[in-house]
């Protein structure tokens, strides 16, 4: 398969690889933050599995991103070697966990966004990414799952919860736009039939976004707001840095450490 | 040992041999029977043995593979290559029957239903309690002590128990 892509659409699968993997790596390492931190065992239990299937998701990107990059790394040395502005993950996977609504909130929107994308890409013209998108489909639809349940239950709950939800929906809103953004080479890899175009995708995320807040008792923010973009271009927000500083510490503090 | 004269040994004797193979997080199961061993075949004198995933970051997989490595090892195998395969994905689908009674007997309840009935995003499936076979069982949480496990309670006999997720 890999030998049919010309060096262009070579270039830019690898980018689209590291989004899929560095935001899959992102998400996971703020959902494990919960650990020993959640409100109850079971919620901390959930975040973490989430995570860890998260984490494994990320390894087959990046494994595959390393593969047809082909310079000798693996995906440890991607996810714990590269800085802050070699990262392509979503803006909105390294935002603050912040209270459990406002996790939620961002748990929602990602896994919406996860569930359409890896949805569309089990027809990709690829193989390799459309293996990859069926195994995860599996998972992220279970994510989604909870995560809707989430936002039902506290957005139709007291109305302590309602408003702590509300406000997270609302903080975290300006953050899902750039889900849909596409760069400059990704055209090369729609019009491969490699991945889908972005708009017809955040058509059908809009539509379950909305749904489901309203079923909520939620409103929804203005589609047409002003969003935040950047993380495919690597210009990140004061947080990421941090979160990589703890990340990536061991492996750069004890270069090749084993055990 | 499956090989003593240096002939190549049957592969239904290695099916098998693998099937004493535990998974490390569920003991009373082999690796067969929970369906990750895909396929086994010789490629001249090496044995390559396919194994897919269960979920993407389950932490056992390197465990698994390093158990069937050493029981083919121990039966005089040499020459092993170990594949992982993704596609298709595992499904709790490839459970067999006797892993099902099995699980049910080491007090968890199976999967319910069939994952090819996308299940995930409807109704609630029925699980049975595995200690005293009530339908009358409510979820605790979606995620159990392990990935592919949730935690359910029996409201007639009280006992909490894990339930093996359907996927």
């Amino acid at each position: 398969m890999t030998a049919q892509l010309n060096s262009a659409c070579r270039q830019a699968l690898v980018d689209y690889l590291l989004h899929l993997g560095d935001s899959d790596t992102v998400m996971s390492q703020r959902l494990c933050e919960w650990v020993g931190h959640a409100p109850a065992l079971e919620e901390e239990v959930a975040m973490a599995n989430v995570g860890l299937d998260l984490l494994g998701q990320a390894r087959s990107w990046l494994s595959y991103a390393a593969e047809l990059e082909d310079q000798g790394r693996d995906a440890d040395q991607l996810a714990f070697l590269r800085d802050e502005r070699e990262y392509r993950n979503l803006l909105i996977t390294e935002q603050a966990n912040g209270n459990f609504a406002d996790t939620m909130a961002r748990q929602f929107f990602f896994d919406a966004w996860h569930f359409h994308l890896l949805t569309a890409l089990c027809q990709s013209t690829d193989a390799q990414v459309q293996a990859i998108a069926r195994k995860g489909l599996k998972e992220v639809t279970y994510h989604l799952r909870r995560s809707t349940a989430w936002i039902k239950r506290l957005g139709d709950g007291t109305a302590v919860s309602h408003q702590k939800m509300q406000d997270a929906i609302d903080d975290i809103w300006t953050y899902t736009g750039e889900m849909f953004t596409a760069t400059s080479t990704d055209p090369l890899l729609v019009e491969a039939g490699i991945v889908p175009a972005s708009a017809p995708l955040q058509q059908q995320w809009l539509g379950y976004v909305q749904a489901t807040l309203q079923e909520a008792t939620l409103t929804c923010p203005d589609e047409n707001a002003y969003m935040q973009i950047g993380g495919r271009q690597g210009l990140h927000t004061e947080q990421l840095g941090y979160l990589l500083a703890e990340m990536q510490f061991l492996p750069r503090a004890y270069p090749g450490a084993t055990w | 040992m499956l090989r003593e004269d240096g002939q190549r040994p049957a592969l239904d004797a290695i099916w098998q041999l693998l099937d004493t193979v535990p998974d490390p997080e569920v003991p009373v199961i082999s690796v067969v029977e929970l369906g990750i061993v895909r396929q086994l075949n010789w490629q001249q004198d090496r044995l390559v043995v396919t194994l897919t995933p269960t979920y993407s970051g389950c932490p056992a997989t390197q465990a698994i593979a390093d158990a069937i490595h050493m029981a083919l090892w121990q039966a005089g195998l040499e020459q092993i290559e170990l594949q992982e395969q993704l596609s298709p994905p595992w499904t709790t689908d490839w459970i067999s029957p006797a892993g099902r009674d099995k699980l049910r007997a080491y007090g968890i309840a199976p999967p319910a239903g069939s994952a090819s009935k996308r299940t995930l995003l409807g109704e609630e499936p029925e699980v049975h309690c595995p200690h005293c076979g009530s339908v009358h069982t409510s979820v605790i949480s979606e995620f159990g002590s392990t990935a592919c496990k949730a935690l359910y309670r029996c409201d007639d006999c009280r006992e909490p128990f894990d339930y093996f997720k359907c996927i």
